[in-house]
């Protein structure tokens, strides 16, 4: 009973909170590539506010909205109830362990890897934390890497969220409404003997590419 | 519904009665054009009509629940028109606070006012209060890059997504002697005449535009097409005269302004997008912009029309 209702409450504030960010940032949804289907694919996006999870998922059609699970730090989602609660029953987060002592059995690419076996979506952000500085990237850690060697044949899908850290910049406690783009690129995937530099190389390049054209102000 | 409601539903139906007749014609055209090859003006007036319908069904909702349901409904529409224009403009970090004052206490203040009728606090209360305090909250984040562009681009947004845009629901709290209660005729006539004197704009470029007034900003829109634009808008509001208090003189005189203003103010926003190197302000819905899209000729028309309106028929009748 208890776990139904958590099921319920967690549906229907994911809910809210996707139309929450609606409210506020009216996405504009452009895919480049195939929009998505039954599938299971990984999203790669970068990371510079922390609405995008939300944002991302707020962006794929409802229905795929529960199977499309964003990759978080374990340390971070584990740490009180409440905040156990929106990862497990709102965005029903892959939670891995930042930490390598901490890691019992499961390595972080076989979590995934589960996730993806058991028909799930995955949303990753390859640069591996918040990016606060001026440059577009930061460095990839190799985490895509392993994921894209360990399930081959998985649609790699590159992202590209444009203005979400004008809604609420770092520090900021109130949110303003400004329309926020988020481009979905080409799927790709590891090609035949291409070495783990070339491949995280090829897909910042292919988040980079998703970009729109600056206009000088 | 509301006694006025009673009262005015000869013009009610004359307005429902020329809407039907005109989606019939666009929707006969576009079924005679098929769906592959598409034609642009059809497309245009379909896109306009749609607006209409909205406008009207919004003139249903004052019958039904009152002014003040229209002026809730402008706070979303502003607050969607700011929020388009806002992305566009220059910012920093530094204009955060200056950002949420402009939503969450601007914008809420100035609508109130509009709904209690305090002319005399929302006239000024943007271009006084809200211009000088604004650039204060920038200036106490520090950074000065770029500063006198982005206080200036936040003041036009406030401008052109708030103050302009709240004349319109505005409209309904005029008081004008001998017109009780028909002020939404005021509005509907404003619409009116300003789309249809985008449109007409449009078709006389289009029949005999010669010279472009713009020509880096819109080779489409010409001096000829204003001109017979602007005067057959003047024609038109003739033919409307029946819905405002003007007369047939004023009527046409009137038109012949706003349609002026909402033309030339169109063109105003065209320059901005293309400055910004965007298609649109927003996406509302496929194709059709934002709000600020759907909406720039009556944004500009309607603080014109609102002042022109009270000055002749509110002052001097009073």
């Amino acid at each position: 009973m208890r776990d139904w209702i958590e099921t319920q409450l967690g549906r229907l504030i994911g809910v809210a909170l996707a139309g929450f960010i609606h409210l506020m940032t009216a996405p504009r949804i452009i895919w480049r590539g195939k929009p998505p289907g039954r599938r299971s694919r990984v999203y790669f996006a970068n990371h510079t506010s922390n609405a995008d999870t939300v944002l991302i998922w707020a962006a794929l059609p409802p229905k795929l909205r529960a199977r499309t699970r964003p990759v978080a730090a374990a340390d971070y989602w584990l740490k009180n109830n409440l905040r156990k609660f929106f990862g497990t029953r709102v965005f029903h987060t892959v939670l891995i362990q930042r930490d390598p002592d901490q890691r019992g059995e499961q390595d972080p690419v076989g979590e995934m890897g589960t996730a993806l076996d058991e028909g799930a979506s995955l949303i990753i952000f390859p640069e591996g934390r918040r990016n606060d500085t001026e440059a577009p990237l930061l460095q990839f850690t190799t985490g895509l890497y392993h994921i894209a060697t360990a399930r081959p044949d998985v649609d790699l899908v590159p992202v590209w969220i444009d203005n979400l850290n004008g809604v609420m910049p770092r520090g900021e406690v109130i949110p303003v409404p400004l329309i926020c783009q988020i481009f979905f690129g080409q799927s790709m995937r590891l090609a035949a003997g291409e070495d783990r530099d070339t491949f995280l190389q090829r897909a910042s390049d292919a988040m980079l590419d998703l970009r729109p054209a600056e206009v000088d102000p | 519904m509301t006694d006025m409601g009673w009262r005015i539903w000869p013009e009610i139906a004359w307005v429902v009665t020329m809407l039907i007749v005109l989606t019939l014609i666009v929707s006969a055209l576009a079924e005679r054009d098929g769906n592959d090859d598409l034609n642009p003006v059809v497309d245009n007036l379909s896109a306009r009509l749609r607006g209409w319908w909205i406008m009207l069904g919004l003139l249903g909702l004052v019958l039904a629940v009152g002014p003040m349901a229209v002026v809730v409904l402008f706070v979303f529409v502003s607050m969607g028109a700011l929020r388009e224009f806002l992305t566009l403009t220059t910012r920093s970090k530094a204009d955060h606070w200056a950002f949420v004052a402009s939503f969450f206490v601007v914008l809420p203040v100035h609508y109130v006012t509009i709904g209690a009728n305090w002319y005399g606090f929302y006239t000024v209360f943007i271009p006084v209060y809200a211009f000088l305090i604004l650039p204060m909250l920038s200036v106490l984040r520090g950074r000065t890059d770029r500063f006198l562009s982005r206080v200036a681009e936040t003041q036009w947004a406030l401008m052109i997504a708030v103050y302009c845009l709240s004349h319109i629901p505005a409209l309904l709290f005029l008081d004008i002697t001998d017109f009780a209660g028909g002020n939404f005729l005021l509005m509907v006539f404003l619409v009116l005449v300003v789309q249809g004197g985008d449109v007409l704009q449009h078709f006389w470029s289009a029949c005999a535009g010669r010279h472009p007034i713009a020509p880096i900003i819109s080779q489409s829109r010409t001096w000829e097409g204003f001109g017979g634009g602007v005067i057959s808008a003047g024609v038109l509001a003739v033919l409307l005269s029946w819905l405002p208090p003007f007369g047939i003189i004023g009527a046409f005189l009137i038109g012949c302004a706003i349609a002026g203003i909402g033309g030339m103010g169109r063109m105003v926003m065209m320059a901005i997008k293309q400055d910004r190197g965007v298609q649109d302000w927003g996406h509302m819905s496929d194709g059709q912009g934002g709000f600020v899209d759907r909406l720039d000729s009556i944004i500009f028309a309607a603080p014109v029309f609102f002042h022109l309106t009270r000055f002749f028929w509110q002052t001097m009748a009073g």
